[in-house]
């Protein structure tokens, strides 16, 4: 039972933090769409970090 | 209409997409997991009415499990009233007072014993235990068979796959390179691949590595890269393969990367772990633990993300193709159940590459952390 509360505390934080990466990122890629590629690969690394650390927490925690 | 001009790629494409609806199809045939059956039926006789549903999702779990373990032969479905699996059997190397070898159909998929050169063994939950003529299986207290386990150096499922994975990298390179000889231009399949080591080297290596040091892990890099992603794509295939969903072979690749970072790593990066420059003595000492933890955090993040992002696919797919069986009302849980299995699937194929992807452009990352040359005048 818990262990649910807890992964979906772990889905929330992803998710905003996710939303805050995606959303910086198509900011500044409205701001400079020449540098739409390089900002692309930085938002998926950051994403890939953040992924990380979800599914670390989901599955200690399971 | 652009689909209207090329009905027979969408075909051929609609054909793929639900390839991986078969793979599952028998969820509620599946008799390897008679005894979570038996024992939730017993747990269940008293509510009743409400036992069957109960019973269904019990199979359902104990299916998904199966599945996301090693396994010593292939089962593409099996008929549960029979008792008939039809897939094919595997090799089982076991060193047990010298080298045994067998066919994995002797288990007869864990009912019967294998009696090899006088000595009895018998699968269980995967494992093969050595046990008396009469396949006798003891327990501790918490469950957990007693029996004395020979070293297995089988050809698994994942071992085949990985095996099957490595002979096609092999023949599809080899292929590419041999098309060089007669010009510049790569013949056949190589003009697919060219464009993706161009990718793998102008955009992962090159920008992450540096232009100089580059060269010396090409190898590694698209070695990892192209073994990931297919073995991904094996997964989506109606063959029940899950290996970059097993955390052995997530770790040993995570391993991989991070031999090869300390390795080649220069002066620069210890000094950087160990004796931080341009902070005071006392940061100095706080930092090297946590630098060093750093190190090993690094290729974790790697094997956790590979691993749970697979086995999270696999899962989320069986799942909604569990929902017919599970589900009261055929008409209206089909629909929904193969709509969502083709979408989920399709993100899975695009998963498949991004996992890779990923894997890849971490691991060039902090390979190029490593050898990359400081300027510590400019910067600290």
């Amino acid at each position: 039972m818990y262990n649910l509360i807890g992964a979906g505390l772990v889905v929330i934080g992803a998710g905003l933090g996710l939303g805050k990466i995606g959303g910086s990122a198509m900011d500044a890629i409205a701001r400079q769409p020449e540098a739409a590629g390089k900002i692309q690969t930085a938002m998926i690394i950051i994403a890939a970090l953040l992924e990380g650390l979800a599914f670390a927490a989901l599955i200690l925690g399971k | 209409m652009v689909i209207s001009r090329k009905p027979l790629h969408v075909i051929a494409a609609i054909a793929i997409a639900i390839l991986p609806l078969f793979s599952f199809a028998n969820v509620s045939n599946d008799s390897v997991k008679k005894e979570a059956h038996e024992v939730h039926v017993a747990a269940d006789a008293s509510h009743g009415e409400t036992a069957e549903p109960q019973d269904k999702k019990a199979k359902v779990d104990a299916y998904i499990q199966h599945h996301l373990q090693d396994s010593h032969d292939f089962t593409f479905f099996s008929d549960e009233k029979e008792g008939k699996h039809y897939g094919f059997s595997l090799p089982v190397i076991l060193i047990d007072n010298g080298l045994k070898v067998f066919s994995s159909s002797k288990f007869h998929h864990g009912e019967t014993v294998a009696e090899v050169d006088g000595n009895f063994y018998k699968l269980y939950h995967g494992k093969i235990y050595k046990t008396d003529a009469a396949g006798t299986i003891n327990y501790d207290e918490h469950h957990h068979p007693t029996n004395a386990k020979p070293l297995d150096f089988s050809i698994t499922k994942n071992v085949f796959s990985m095996l099957f994975t490595s002979a096609l990298l092999l023949f599809m390179f080899i292929g590419l390179a041999k098309s060089y000889k007669k010009g510049p231009i790569p013949t056949g399949f190589g003009r697919v691949l060219e464009p993706l080591i161009l990718f793998i080297r102008d955009e992962i290596a090159i920008p992450n590595i540096g232009e100089k040091k580059y060269r010396k892990f090409m190898g590694y890099l698209l070695t990892v890269f192209f073994l990931i992603w297919l073995l991904n794509l094996l997964g989506m295939t109606p063959l029940g393969i899950n290996v970059t969903g097993n955390i052995a072979v997530t770790i040993c690749l995570a391993l991989f990367t991070y031999f090869i970072t300390q390795f080649s790593a220069n002066k620069d990066y210890w000094m950087h772990i160990f004796w931080m420059p341009g902070v005071p003595v006392p940061m100095k000492i706080i930092l090297m633990p946590i630098e060093i933890l750093g190190t090993l955090t690094k290729p974790f993040a790697l094997l956790i993300r590979l691993f749970a992002n697979i086995t999270a696919g696999h899962v989320v797919i069986m799942s909604l193709i569990a929902m017919i069986f599970v589900g009261k009302n055929l008409a209206a849980d089909l629909p929904i159940s193969l709509g969502l299995t083709l979408f989920i699937s399709i993100i899975e194929v695009l998963v498949a590459f991004l996992q890779a992807f990923i894997f890849t452009m971490l691991s060039s990352l902090f390979i190029g952390m490593a050898v990359q040359d400081h300027h510590h005048d400019d910067h600290h």
